[in-house]
């Protein structure tokens, strides 16, 4: 099963080597991962997706905690939250198939940020399997290039991870 | 008034305000003025090794065998590499070391300048924290974390990586050791839940089948006395893995010996038909488990550890209690004792488990063994070596090993009466861990005796450090299993490769070990029968070199195997125990 977890920790050099190496070192896999300084500078938010049994994440849950700089471990996926990725597609199309980039792009709530006589960049905003599906969607036309930042997270609500 | 003082004299100061009394180190480039810093000081002992590996081992055998950290002093590069099977080492069997290695200048970093290696990244598997110093000024706070980190929680090795740069003796600082730190992100003392420990008691209550699966938690928990209060309170059987040998008497009434791969067949019978075992500071290593899958299937499972990770990460289990073993089995003890009556509702059933263990014990125990292989042929067995040695020192010797079927054997027969006697490397499993381990022990406790049992495969690995006991004049006994060939491999090719050796066996190349020790001014003597042995056990163990260092070099049958063995992919009482398999 796909979780999504966050994870709170020190600012610090080398304290994501540490996340990432426990990943590779026990054998976990990581689909996604995100990275950046939260509104305390002394600590960084991380967001990483990954797949496995209750087992395997509960594993994964522990060894993060055990890291001496990861402060607060937090799976997303076990109750109400927010999941957004953002991503960029790049698409080379000219004649009638721009209409249909355009449209397309409107079905899905993208915005095209940028465009040139052979190309249209498309940005999009929403969970994963949205920015799946769009991509499928323009799979019919050449799709030159992709890039997504990973997911991100947050609970709904009273759901709150904090110090 | 605070003194101003260079990072390399702050570095070995805060060491000596963490009352460290020995640094095992080697010097190098980097590492140079702090160690000018050493030479400008009487407070703690640098004791000079001949290969940084051994120096991981001997701070490793200090720590063990004193429950205090061990500290190592290496420069970089080949300095710090050369330590990294030593820090995976203790990584594996949880024990407190602090290493320091030197790093080229800060400004270098980088720059695969000479004897650059990325040590922070290259031990990042194998330590519990690690340390880069960014700022000379900041060495105090990072000493005293260092050592908070290593010796608390599940203990581990830590490293601090020391830029050269930060301890250059013209820039000075003021000095203030922290008298505590604390971490946001670490607690190191998490509480045995309450709930949790009366369930345990309901469960120990009304076990039928019960056993005490004890391990290396106890021992690094210093939870031996309580381990034994409950055990006794309780009367059930007690067994341990190969890193809790000790935290219960070997030769007490309860206890069935080691169990797992080579444990006896009592023990691992008990554990396979048990209806609750009660795992204490124990991880269901493979060694133990055999197959998962058909692991105890009778068994509820409660399990004390202070690793939350440790729990259920093999086998699943039933009462999870997350703390360190001596609270809780304290804890334990006290509702035991308002709750368990003098004619217990399980008696009837316990007392029946009993008849069946002791029968188990009587068919096939390690003494029936021994009693069946006495007097066959007129070679010198092992086993009659560990004994012999277990009877010279009454069980009481500090007693490090190597890897292999030495180790199997010395954890068969030697009983250990108390904790931290028993020595040896059982998670990662790393020969050439024996002297280097027994040194560390021996600057513990001088007046102690200390031996070494080992194979001469693994002495091998690290006899340069015979001249370092020259040095500082240890009176190490080293009892060396000789059967010319790496013993534990080549019984694996005996059983699973149709006895083809490959490359187990150099009979023609070992050297004259009693000349070889004799060229660095010890004590080489060489038995090959019982009789010469039980002639020479008195002088090795008495007067005449109480103050030697002497190696024995015990020349044993070259055929002898570990039994019991469990079969690979069975359950816990599949074991092979002899050359001609029982019948079920």
């Amino acid at each position: 099963m796909r979780r999504i977890i966050a994870v709170l920790l020190e600012n610090e050099a080398g304290a994501l080597s540490r996340v990432v190496g426990l990943f590779a070192q026990r054998n976990y896999n990581i689909e996604t991962l995100s990275v950046a300084p939260t509104e305390d500078v002394t600590l960084s938010r991380l967001t990483l997706t990954t797949e496995g049994d209750e087992g395997k994440i509960e594993q994964i849950i522990k060894h993060l905690n055990k890291l001496i700089e990861v402060v607060r471990v937090f799976d997303l996926t076990e109750g109400d939250h927010l999941e957004r990725e953002i991503m960029m597609i790049k698409v080379s199309a000219d004649g009638a198939s721009r209409a249909e980039v355009e449209r397309t792009t409107g079905i899905f709530h993208g915005e095209i940020v940028d465009v040139n006589e052979n190309t249209y960049t498309i940005q999009l905003v929403g969970p994963s399997e949205k920015l799946a599906a769009c991509i499928d969607a323009l799979s019919g036309y050449q799709v030159v290039e992709v890039v997504r930042s990973g997911v991100s997270g947050i609970g709904r609500g009273d759901r709150i991870l904090g110090l | 008034m605070t003194e101003r003082l260079s990072g390399g004299d702050m570095l070995i100061r805060a060491l000596r305000d963490e009352g460290v009394e020995y640094i095992f180190g080697y010097p190098g480039g980097a590492a140079l003025h702090i160690y000018d810093a050493i030479f400008r000081q009487q407070e703690i002992e640098h004791i000079l090794v001949r290969h940084e590996q051994a120096a991981t081992h001997m701070a490793d055998g200090y720590a063990r065998a004193t429950g205090r950290p061990g500290v190592v002093l290496v420069t970089s590069g080949p300095g710090a590499t050369n330590a990294i099977t030593g820090i995976a080492t203790a990584y594996m069997d949880s024990i407190p070391i602090v290493v320091i290695s030197g790093q080229v200048p800060t400004e270098q970093i980088g720059t695969d300048a000479f004897q650059e290696t990325d040590m922070v990244g290259i031990s990042r598997p194998v330590v519990k924290h690690s340390f880069l110093v960014r700022e000379a000024s900041e060495i105090p706070d990072v000493v005293k974390k260092a050592f908070y980190i290593a010796a608390s929680g599940r203990p581990g090795p830590v490293v601090i990586d020391v830029p050269k740069d930060t301890t250059d003796p013209d820039e000075r600082y003021e000095y203030r050791y922290p008298s505590e730190v604390s971490l946001r992100s670490y607690d190191p003392s998490p509480g045995g839940h309450a709930s949790r420990i009366r369930n345990a008691v309901q469960a120990l209550k009304e076990a039928r089948r019960p056993v005490l699966y004890t391990g290396g938690g106890v021992v690094q928990g210093d939870a031996s006395a309580e381990l034994v209060a409950v055990a006794r309170r309780l009367g059930y059987p007690v067994t341990s893995t190969l890193m809790g040998l000790g935290a219960f008497p070997g030769d007490d009434r309860l206890f069935l010996g080691m169990l797992g791969m080579h444990g006896t067949y009592e023990a691992n019978c008990a554990m396979h038909h048990a209806d609750l075992i009660f795992a204490i500071g124990a991880r269901f290593d493979d060694r133990v488990t055999n197959n998962p899958a058909k692991f105890c299937p009778e068994a509820r499972i409660i399990h004390i550890d202070v690793d939350p990770a440790s729990i259920s990460k093999i086998i699943e289990v039933d009462i999870p209690i997350v703390g360190h073993c001596k609270p809780v089995l304290a804890e334990l003890l006290t509702l035991l004792e308002a709750e368990i009556k003098d004619a217990p509702d399980n008696a009837d059933d316990v007392a029946a488990w009993w008849q069946r263990i002791d029968r188990w014990r009587m068919e096939h125990g390690l003494d029936h063994n021994q009693r069946e292989r006495r007097g066959v042929g007129g070679s010198l067995l092992p086993q009659q070596v560990v004994q012999t040695v277990y009877r010279a020192t009454g069980g009481d010797a500090y007693v490090t090993s190597d890897v292999g079927q030495h180790q199997m054997f010395a954890a068969q027969y030697y009983r250990f009466a108390e904790p931290r006697r028993w020595i040896n490397s059982g998670g990662l499993g790393t020969m050439g861990f024996g002297l280097p381990a027994a040194m560390g022990v021996q600057f513990a406790f001088p007046d102690e005796t200390v031996v070494c049992i080992t194979g001469e495969g693994s002495f091998m690995m690290n006899m340069q450090e015979l001249s370092t006991c020259m040095q500082y004049s240890l009176p190490i006994k080293i009892i060396n299993l000789n059967n010319q060939a790496l013993g534990m491999v080549k019984q694996w090719q005996d059983m699973q490769y149709a006895g083809r050796h490959s490359h187990s066996t150099y009979r023609d190349a070992l050297p004259d070990f009693s000349q070889m020790v004799a060229a660095f001014g010890h004590v080489g003597i060489k038995v090959s029968t019982l009789d010469e042995l039980e002639a020479v056990i008195p002088d090795i163990f008495g007067d005449r070199y109480r103050n030697d260092l002497v190696f024995l070099d015990a020349h044993i049958d070259p055929d002898e195997h570990v039994y019991p063995m469990s079969i690979k992919g069975g359950a816990l009482k599949d074991m092979v125990l002899g050359r001609v398999e029982p019948s079920e």
